[in-house]
């Protein structure tokens, strides 16, 4: 058999930078063969992203690499720039995660392509690579690619920015395509279409595949072999089905444990990943997931595993971990490995009557455009909501959901505004908040409090834990005793130390900061609690612990949520009732398991569709309702339906039944026991595909 | 985006008509050009005193408001700025004297820039490295020195010079060579000579400050994921620092630049007094030194039209190069 198209073996990176040494890459080997498709899983920091570049040769001056790096039977380590620069663009070709920052801001869509195709064939001319790159964007899907050609990139989408991207990446028919996250900036639904597209893309080229993510569900349906990353190292390679059916490495069973899985209507809590991993600034002198491993040994903390060959009934595979045989034996079985956390016990539960708390009628925001330069015009009204209507009860969770763009984040300023709404009415505790004097909006702030979606940017660096907690009792004007008293119990309450009152945001884990996140909304005491894509920031291993925890508290204490998120996933896990929001409306509204279950608006199922699932056997049999193009601007004024553009229900329907979407905007109507706002709801063929 | 252009102008005019008109008050408030009459043996007749200052528009007992509609009468209406206290046309003086600074200052300025910009590159490219240190330093060294001793300093050397090789070869008092007779590139021979010393300290003191600013500017560029995907794309890194990053490293200099050089004419007061060159900076000082309303206002309204020109022009550089201002 002729040599794998890629061979890497034995590759190591290190950064020096002031004496300070950071072992990104340590040691790692794989294999691509010729039109393989490869995913490369693991979190940030694992040295996914480093050791990838690594091999288009295009990391910074400081890093070390060593090892060997063979690309076609040609070692590429020790080329210099030049020789790379001959093998990049046209045999290795590379699409990076975010696609407005990387595309140069002052040329055009087509002069970024062109360029590329002249790079490598100096007989081209520049007319006719422009022809060229036309050609490209039409290929990767890009409508009117004559005009868009000569857009620039602020004046594309993300989706259509990727797609430009990737029509870069395949100019010159690589033989090796590196994704680097190509789709984690994206919504679902265009996440979807740029998966597809990128299966297009190897199947135009013939090209193999790296595709490196965080998310498992990415690449279960699309990859033929993973590996997954974890401190700098491969910890286990297998191919997709194996690795998910039967994990070895138990950083690969828990971190399929701690994803909420939108499939699995189950309700067995999540199992997440306690600790984070180690920095690399020191060679760890045992099994780099030791401390976070419930299988843990004492080998494990002296010697580090090194990457094994095991044979296992499902087939081969490769695993670093000092356990692998007895797991595989299933002496030591891989569903004890990590114990699942104790529910709330029944005692401590709240009971609570079921009163609604949050009722929000007919909300409407809309945001004036303006044209003109010496004389300002009003030419049209964004509308950012468009009567939307949804009631929260007293210990309930309702999940908003929709792509950006859709209006969520604009319904829950609104409400936590309390001022009014510009149009419709905003109730909390049966009160009208337009109603509300500055005092008793004071007064009614400590019932509805707000965790954000960023824990970095949303604590203050320079205050302490106690100060962050604390602050929302100062403006009431508590004292100083019974602040600290209070800090100290809403710590505890949320899974962190008393101790930690005194420490700086800094010292904290993404995880952990969103705890303190939490901790400070709930310290006032609220009922409502509105939670702004709080897990979406965070890594897969951690996400799990602070849902557990939503879910918790909720149970303790008899909040409600107002939970937002684009992770259906999440929504699914968390949420009782479900509004799906487009184009600042709610088109299905209502029991989260009738609309995961059964999805009656063409919307929601395309939505839910995209959504990749973490096991390779559902991905590759099910069949997704793809949506067309994107999110249309919420200034024009449509008449009829405004999903109708896109809606995949609508090119089925014979032409007697298309007048009703073309001429009638459709309202929000009982349907099944759920709101549902699409004429035709009831014979909705897509069901059940 | 000339709609965008237009109103960005009608608002520099609205400023630099205020301006003019706020300078006229103050400095009809703060300068004395009676004074010089006063005192003299055999004292001026108060006649005469007043004529003369009524002719300048300066008499003080006429009050300041009326002073300035007058003025600002004579120059809506004759385009005449006043007369100066030497009995000379303003306008026709600023003409004369603009003239004489654009000659002297265009080069440096336009030296200083691309100097200043390719070594801010050069800088940013090698951080940290030699190079760079030696950079970051010489600029530092320069800024910290006052202009006048970077003057004086090539002057000393450019003596020392001339002494050596026992002729003149480098002149650097005033414009030319007075009484200097020849054909046309004599003359051109000689006024370059002159104009060596006073280049030299506006290139040095200019790509001081330039090397800064785009050696920040350029850094902010390096690390970003475009250089990444030129060079995924099969340029190499000093091709794609280049091509992309010396593009996009401009845009924020393109302000800096516009005002530069819209103000180059009355920018280098002090290099202009080093070397007795008779420019618009050395009007300035004079006008204030002579108690003279009418020059010190037309000079500051003067200045006034190049910040507008300036700032237009910084509008219209950064749209050119910047596609996501475009309107």
């Amino acid at each position: 058999m002729s040599e794998p198209l890629l061979v890497v073996d034995n590759l190591s990176v290190t950064f020096s930078n002031q004496g300070k040494s950071v072992y990104a890459v340590r040691g790692i080997s794989y294999t691509v063969n010729k039109g393989e498709f490869l995913g490369i899983v693991g979190e940030s920091g694992s040295g996914k992203s480093v050791s990838s570049t690594a091999v288009a040769g295009l990391l910074p001056s400081s890093a070390h690499v060593e090892g060997s790096i063979r690309f076609n039977g040609r070692e590429l380590l020790g080329l210099n720039d030049r020789q790379l620069s001959e093998i990049r663009g046209s045999e290795i070709a590379m699409i990076f995660q975010d696609p407005l920052s990387a595309l140069t801001p002052v040329y055009t869509i087509g002069q970024q392509i062109a360029e590329g195709l002249r790079l490598h064939d100096s007989k081209l001319t520049q007319k006719s690579a422009e022809a060229r790159a036309v050609e490209l964007l039409k290929t990767v899907g890009i409508p009117n690619a004559e005009r868009r050609a000569k857009g620039f990139p602020h004046e594309f989408s993300g989706g259509m920015r990727q797609r430009a991207m990737i029509a870069i990446a395949i100019a010159n028919d690589p033989q090796l395509i590196i994704a680097d996250e190509p789709t984690t900036a994206l919504d679902v639904t265009i996440q979807a279409q740029i998966l597809e597209l990128l299966q297009t893309a190897k199947e135009i080229t013939g090209a193999a595949v790296v595709l490196i993510t965080h998310d498992l569900g990415v690449v279960a349906g699309n990859a033929d072999r993973i590996a997954v990353m974890y401190a700098g190292k491969i910890v286990e390679n297998a191919p997709v089905l194996p690795l998910f059916r039967t994990p070895v490495m138990p950083y690969t069973i828990g971190l399929l444990r701690s994803m909420p899985n939108m499939s699995d209507a189950s309700t067995t809590r999540l199992v997440p990943l306690e600790g984070r991993p180690p920095l690399l600034t020191t060679r760890p002198t045992g099994c780099p997931f030791a401390d976070r491993c419930p299988a843990v040994k004492a080998i494990c903390r002296t010697s580090e595993p090194p990457l094994a060959q095991v044979h296992s009934p499902t087939g081969e595979r490769h695993v670093a971990c000092h356990r692998a045989d007895e797991i595989v034996a299933g002496t030591l079985r891989r569903d004890e490995i990590f114990p699942i956390p104790a529910a709330v016990p029944s005692s401590e539960k709240s009971t609570v009557d079921p009163d609604i708390v949050v009722e929000v009628t007919d909300l409407k925001r809309t945001f004036p455009l303006t044209k003109g330069a010496i004389f300002r015009r009003r030419i049209g009204t964004v509308k950012a909501v468009d009567g939307v209507s949804f009631t929260v009860r007293r210990g309930r969770t309702l999940g908003l959901v929709g792509e950006s763009g859709s209006g969520k984040t604009t319904t829950i300023l609104e409400v936590l505004e309390l001022a009014g709404a510009e149009s419709g009415s905003i109730l909390l505790d049966g009160v009208d908040t337009a109603t509300l004097t500055n005092k008793a909006r004071r007064a009614i702030r400590g019932n509805i409090q707000v965790v954000f979606q960023d824990p970095m940017a949303s604590l203050d660096p320079r205050m302490i834990v106690e100060d962050i907690i604390g602050e929302p009792l100062t403006v009431l004007g508590a004292p100083r005793s019974e602040i600290r008293r209070k800090v100290a119990n809403i710590l505890e309450l949320v899974g962190l130390e008393p101790s930690f009152a005194s420490r700086y945001p800094h010292e904290f884990s993404g995880g952990q900061r969103q705890r303190i996140g939490i901790a400070r909304a709930l310290v006032v005491e609220p009922k409502i609690l509105v939670l702004d894509e709080p897990v979406s920031a965070l890594d897969v291993s951690v996400q799990a612990g602070v849902i557990n925890l939503l879910e918790d508290l909720k149970e303790r204490m008899g909040l409600s949520y107002l939970f937002v998120a684009h992770d259906l996933a999440v929504v699914r896990r968390i949420a009782d009732d479900v509004a799906v929001m487009y184009l600042g409306r709610i088109v299905e509204y209502g029991p989260s398991d009738l609309i995961f279950n059964e999805p009656r608006h063409p919307y929601t199922q395309a939505l839910l569709s995209a959504v990749p699932i973490p096991d390779p056997e559902v991905e590759q049999s099910r069949q997704r309702i793809m949506l067309t193009g994107e999110l249309p601007s919420p200034t024009d004024d449509i008449v009829g339906c405004n999903f109708r553009a896109r809606c995949p229900l609508y090119q089925l329907l014979p032409d007697d039944r298309k007048v009703l979407c073309q001429t009638d905007d459709p309202a929000e109507r009982p349907v099944l026991g759920r709101q549902v706002a699409c004429h035709h709801a009831e014979s909705n063929l897509l069901v059940g595909q | 985006m000339i709609g965008f252009i237009a109103r960005r102008l009608i608002n520099y005019i609205f400023l630099s008509a205020f301006a003019t008109m706020l300078a006229y008050v103050l400095v009809s408030a703060t300068l004395q050009p009676g004074a010089r009459f006063y005192g003299r043996n055999p004292p001026i007749p108060q006649g005469s005193i007043d004529a003369a200052l009524n002719k300048l528009g300066a008499n003080p007992n006429i009050p300041i408001l009326e002073r300035l509609w007058t003025w600002v009468t004579q120059l809506v209406t004759t385009g005449s700025l006043g007369i100066s206290t030497r009995g000379t046309e303003v306008t026709a003086d600023i003409a004369a004297r603009a003239g004489t600074s654009l000659r002297l200052l265009i080069l440096g300025s336009i030296l200083g820039a691309v100097i200043g910009v390719a070594l801010g590159v050069w800088g940013a490219v090698k951080q940290y490295r030699t190079s760079d240190q030696v950079i970051t330093y010489a600029s530092f060294a320069v800024l910290a020195t006052p202009v006048f001793v970077i003057g004086i300093v090539l002057m000393i050397i450019a003596t020392t010079l001339n002494q050596a090789v026992g002729t003149n070869v480098i002149n650097f008092t005033g414009e030319y060579t007075a009484g200097l007779e020849g054909g046309f590139w004599t003359l051109f021979a000689d006024r370059a000579a002159h104009l060596l010393l006073p280049t030299i300290t506006l290139t040095v003191t200019a790509v001081a400050a330039y090397s800064r600013y785009q050696r920040s500017a350029m850094l902010d560029v390096l690390s970003a994921d475009y250089i990444r995907t030129a060079r995924s794309k099969g340029r190499t890194r000093g091709s794609a620092i280049i091509r992309h990053g010396v593009r996009v490293a401009l845009i924020p200099m393109s302000t800096f630049f516009a005002y530069s050089f819209g103000l180059i004419l009355v920018g280098a007061s002090v290099t202009e007094t080093v070397f007795s060159w008779h420019g618009m900076g050395e009007y300035l000082f004079n006008s204030v030194g002579n108690s003279d309303i009418n020059a010190a206002t037309g000079t500051i309204l003067f200045t006034s039209i190049l910040v507008l020109i300036a700032g237009t022009l910084s509008d219209v550089v950064y749209a050119a190069l910047d596609p996501r201002v475009r309107v």
